[in-house]
């Protein structure tokens, strides 16, 4: 007798909820004529340098698989860049890997060390992937509800009533998506014993770290007694507008990195080649373009901080990525319902807080990774909807 | 604050002195106040569209003239440049370094126009020993912008 074709995926799979992010992009594609502000990648294309550097390379017939670890030249690259930006010092021969993006970095990291009845402590509102791919690895997601008085910080507090004997890793993503939120050097001074105290291991995704504003990013590894429990996860998607190349890197205790390479050889083998060709052009080059999008981004950000405050509506001021994380509570309408109505009145798409996590109901994600017409307009749009419903 | 106020108008003169408030921090009337000083100064001098007149089927022919000036007493360059600038035709002059003096552009609505332009007006002038034409064919850039590139979003329209 056979199953059922559906009976073959395993229930793990069967059971993880439905994406908030799919369901909402299958309405957006189906409206003509919307300005989405629901994009979680630049609006840059890759400069044209990179680009370059990797079609050369390719003519050049830099075809074939690199070292499991990646290119030699990279991750000294990537080791020089980790040095001068936050002081880490990290061997690039054991402590460094190249990955198929940050995203297969954080999966790696979680199945390294991740087994059956380890808790997974993931700061909410977070990124999609880490709950899923938490679950995936065998572990259980526990969610830390960050709030909006914090600025959705993790703090001593909602951390503490997070933990349990069986907290193992800590994921944290700052600067965040979706809130544009970051932590500061006193932000993770007051968490660092915790994580002592507590034997976690941190996966510090960093992949928005050059893009702050008004300060520079913390790193966690680089704090007394960090390094030897975090794994530094980063890439060039965001800073270098690379998305679609798939490169990124982890750096991290060699153990744990080594983990993470036995896994990466037999489901990789190693991260696309004219990717890493064109990662080492954006870190040997790319300094000047990378500060050119940060100015257009910064301004942005402040053009529309200042527009939805002006709005009425409240909203702490976002100092990283490209995310902005309004609460619309003034409205009375869910996250859900704001962003279905705004889409079908005004034509604007927008993604609603939920979509990260229960921690995000009353608020909406806005990308500012958009060009500034559509940004004007698109802000034009929602002051008429406030106005209208508030 | 100055040259970030005109970095963006630079890229986009339509900006209106709120938007470019908000954009560097700065509070409205501060940058009117900016905006007019530069204008005064002359450091600001236009804010003209830049349009791609092929497309509407607009007649134009463009070309760059190399200019072979001998220079005068006290005044060099100056006052052939001026002589030249002054006509209407003439959309930029440059003095330049190498084998010529001076780089004139010339538009006019055929080739012939801009050919009798540089025979009869150009040519003729006192001071000025020689002119080679090269005619622009096709633009592919100017004042930073790719006159036929795609501008076209992408990405997915929503995308965590």
């Amino acid at each position: 007798m056979s199953r059922r074709t559906e009976d073959f995926v395993s229930p793990l799979v069967r059971d993880m909820p439905p994406s908030g992010i799919r369901r909402f992009f299958d309405l957006v594609a189906n409206t003509r004529g919307v300005i989405s502000l629901g994009v979680g990648e630049p609006d840059f294309v890759t400069p044209w340098h990179v680009r370059e550097a990797a079609i050369y390379s390719l003519e050049r017939g830099y075809t074939m698989y690199t070292s499991n670890l990646g290119i030699p030249d990279l991750r000294r690259e990537v080791a020089a860049y980790l040095e001068r930006s936050y002081n880490l010092s990290y061997d690039p021969d054991s402590e460094i890997i190249i990955t198929v993006g940050a995203s297969e970095a954080v999966d790696l990291a979680l199945r390294a060390v991740v087994t059956q009845g380890d808790e997974v402590l993931v700061p909410e509102p977070c990124y999609v992937s880490y709950r899923p791919c938490a679950a995936l690895a065998g572990g259980t997601p526990v969610t830390v509800a960050t709030k909006p008085e914090n600025d959705f910080r993790v703090t001593p507090e909602v951390l503490l009533e997070a933990l349990s004997p069986r907290s193992k890793v800590f994921v944290s993503c700052y600067p965040n998506n979706p809130t544009g939120g970051v932590m500061e050097a006193e932000d993770w001074m007051r968490l660092t014993g915790i994580f002592e105290e507590h034997d976690l291991l941190v996966i510090a995704d960093e992949i928005y770290s050059e893009l702050t504003y008004g300060g520079k990013h913390a790193s966690l590894a680089a704090f007394p007694g960090m390094q030897k429990r975090v794994v530094l996860v980063n890439g060039f998607s965001k800073a270098f507008a690379m998305t679609g190349w798939r490169v990124g890197f982890a750096a991290g205790p060699r153990e744990i990195i080594n983990a993470m390479v036995k896994i990466h050889q037999y489901t990789m083998l190693c991260a696309p080649v004219m990717g890493q060709m064109a990662a080492l052009e954006a870190l040997r080059h790319g300094e000047d373009e990378m500060k050119r999008m940060l100015v257009a981004y910064d301004r942005r950000r402040r053009m529309i901080f200042k527009r939805i405050c002006d709005m009425g509506l409240s909203c702490f001021e976002p100092r990283g990525a490209f995310y902005i994380f309004p609460s619309i509570e003034t409205t009375g309408f869910s996250s859900d319902e704001f962003c279905e109505r705004f889409l079908a009145e005004e034509k604007v798409a927008l993604v609603p807080g939920t979509a990260f996590g229960a921690s995000g109901e009353g608020h909406v994600r806005i990308s500012y990774a958009a060009s500034q017409q559509n940004l004007t307009e698109a802000m034009n749009r929602l002051e008429r909807f406030i106005n209208r419903h508030g | 604050m100055k040259k970030e106020i005109l970095e963006i108008l630079e890229g986009d003169g339509r900006t209106t002195p709120e938007t470019l408030a908000a954009m560097i921090g700065m509070d409205p009337e501060e940058v009117r106040r900016e905006i007019a000083a530069l204008e005064q100064e002359k450091i600001i001098l236009s804010y003209g569209a830049l349009i791609n007149w092929e497309k509407i089927g607009e007649d134009v022919v463009l070309a760059m003239i190399d200019v072979k000036v001998v220079p005068q007493r006290e005044v060099g360059f100056d006052q052939v440049a001026e002589r030249i600038y002054r006509f209407p035709e003439v959309q930029a002059v440059f003095l330049i370094s190498g084998g010529y003096d001076l780089s004139v552009l010339v538009q006019g609505k055929s080739l012939k126009e801009v050919a009798l332009f540089v025979a009869e007006r150009l040519a003729t002038l006192e001071n000025v020993q020689s002119t080679m034409t090269h005619f622009i064919l096709k633009k592919y850039k100017e004042a930073g912008i790719i006159f036929e590139d795609s501008d076209a979003d992408r990405r997915q329209v929503v995308t965590p």
